[in-house]
């Protein structure tokens, strides 16, 4: 198992994996098949996926605490990156093919519409994440200051399932399964953090998140 | 263009599919749709065997009505395969995905309340009872989407006379159909059966449409087949589908989107309103559908664009209010 996770292939085919939602909706777009309200539905399939890589990224540090493989970290960069990507699509369709670039409009949303202003303030809040995703910026910040910086995802994840349920009319099932998710991922972290507490100074080191061991390459 | 006394094709000529299709084949769709539900919530389209509701047949005869608009329609295909129809489920395909075994032979509708002739019309007798009138509507969804769609039916207040409200009538609701064993996919949050209601005036302006069928053909299931209400000028909502009920009554009756978020986000009346926005996002604009992906969104008119037909019906009403 650990060697099939540290295959560089398999992060190959990981990666390529995470674009196949992305291609299809560019082979959609290319055959006139994103429904009658491409926007919308631009909006929605990214906004899903966007949800689908928080709760994966997320789930990286439980899985392998708990499944005992250290490589899983490898891919958690990864995932996080195209949770960013995914968002950066789900962004630029609002501006694009819902508002046309009516930037008053926009701005009068993002302050007056409290489910625009939450899902603005999580995309916003990945930015930095996004950008000292790399080792040199790991080193840069010291692996204390940089985890404390990127556990501003947990308040993304928390943002985009907020944003979700004050979007939709009335049937909220969908956003309460991904509050569900991201519930129980936060919860576990939360737990973690209240056992190493108990324990005696030092003796919860090897326990803690390693930020370190991010990325080598 | 001399408007035909009587359609010549009757209803009951035009969609027997299902009764020839056979009640087995029913009672096996039905069986399908509510294993599928207790699996996986929907099978796939292969596994179900072929679709056991009623499908639309043309109607002929269709005079023109000077009501119409002279934008161009929506694709038909486009309008049939984006629905709001919760009773369907919540997603814009569901409706047209999971209505395909939705049998609406045979069809009353039960017009009661403050009338002088209460009484219950078959599909027949309701395509029968005036002249049907193609009409090309501008359709505003409250969600900001609008469509263009020639509808097939005749103004309402042709049935409203017919059954003579009382003076106590001072408003109309309708019911929709509402058969878990036909809908089980039905979306949470609303309460079914769907409730929408007009006052007795909207009611009475002959723009209010009762429809039976749209570009060319009986409605579509996912559209509200048999028969529904298009209320042009309001959003979307107000145009309850597949009646089943018409009740006069003297104070304003319950709404299923009113009485949703308690009455804060979806108001009785319901008119098109640019200026007006929903709590959660602005009515200022809309996107007509069709035009694909780098359609500029439009503006949106105030009563969807007949404020000279309605207005006057609000002269003098706070519409800030009475949203």
């Amino acid at each position: 198992m650990s060697q099939i996770l540290t295959s560089k292939w398999t992060k190959a085919v990981v990666f390529c994996a995470c674009l196949v939602p992305f291609g299809l909706l560019v082979w959609r777009a290319f055959h006139n098949d994103l429904t009658a309200n491409p926007a919308q539905f631009l909006e929605h399939r990214t906004g899903d996926w966007i949800l689908r890589f928080l709760v994966i990224t997320l789930s990286i540090t439980p899985l392998r605490k708990i499944l005992r493989l250290p490589q899983l970290i490898r891919f958690r960069r990864m995932f996080g990156l195209f949770t960013f990507f995914y968002g950066c699509l789900h962004f630029t369709s609002w501006i694009w093919f819902d508002k046309f670039f009516a930037w008053p409009d926009m701005w009068a949303d993002v302050h007056k519409r409290p489910f625009i202003t939450i899902g603005f303030t999580g995309f916003v809040l990945m930015i930095p994440l996004a950008i000292t995703s790399t080792a040199g910026w790991i080193r840069r910040l010291g692996g204390k200051r940089w985890q404390m910086l990127h556990r501003a995802i947990y308040l993304t994840a928390i943002a985009g399932v907020i944003h979700y349920y004050w979007l939709v009319k009335s049937d909220v099932h969908k956003p309460v399964e991904y509050g569900f998710l991201v519930g129980i991922l936060l919860a576990w972290r939360l737990g973690t953090w209240l056992m190493g507490r108990r324990k005696p100074a030092g003796a919860s080191a090897t326990s803690r998140p390693q930020p370190t061991t991010a990325e080598s390459a | 263009m001399a408007i035909q006394e009587k359609p010549d094709l009757t209803y009951a000529d035009v969609t027997p599919k299902a009764l020839y299709m056979g009640r087995r084949n029913f009672l096996m769709g039905l069986l399908a749709t509510s294993g599928a539900v207790a699996g996986w919530k929907r099978l796939p389209s292969w596994l179900a065997g072929p679709a056991t509701g009623t499908v639309p047949v043309p109607l002929s005869v269709v005079g023109k009505s000077p009501f119409s608009t002279t934008e161009t329609p929506t694709p038909a295909n486009e309008v049939e395969n984006y629905n709001n129809f919760y009773e369907f489920g919540d997603d814009k395909g569901d409706p047209a995905r999971n209505s395909k075994n939705f049998v609406t032979m045979p069809w009353t509708v039960s017009v009661e309340g403050e009338v002088a002739k209460p009484r219950k019309f078959t599909m027949d007798e309701i395509v029968k009872l005036a002249p049907l009138e193609e009409r090309i509507y501008r359709h505003r969804c409250v969600e900001t989407w609008s469509i263009v769609v020639p509808w097939i039916g005749y103004s309402l207040s042709n049935l409203i006379k017919l059954v003579e409200p009382t003076p106590k009538a001072k408003y109309v609701a309708f019911e929709s159909y509402y058969e878990p064993k036909q809908m089980p996919l039905a979306a949470s949050g609303i309460q079914y059966p769907y409730l929408e209601g007009l006052r007795l005036d909207e009611a009475m302006n002959p723009l209010a449409l009762l429809c039976v069928g749209m570009y060319g053909e009986t409605l579509p299931n996912q559209d509200g087949a048999p028969v529904r209400m298009v209320i042009p000028w309001k959003y979307g909502f107000k145009s309850a589908k597949s009646l089943v009920k018409i009740r006069f009554v003297k104070s304003q009756p319950p709404t299923s989107w009113n009485m949703f978020a308690g009455g804060t986000e979806y108001g009785f009346y319901a008119n098109v309103n640019p200026t007006v926005d929903h709590p959660r996002w602005s009515q200022a604009k809309e996107h007509r559908l069709g035009g694909g992906l780098f359609a500029r969104p439009i503006p949106t008119l105030m009563f969807n664009g007949y404020g000279d037909q309605v207005a006057s019906m609000y002269a003098g009403m706070d519409l800030r209010k009475n949203f």
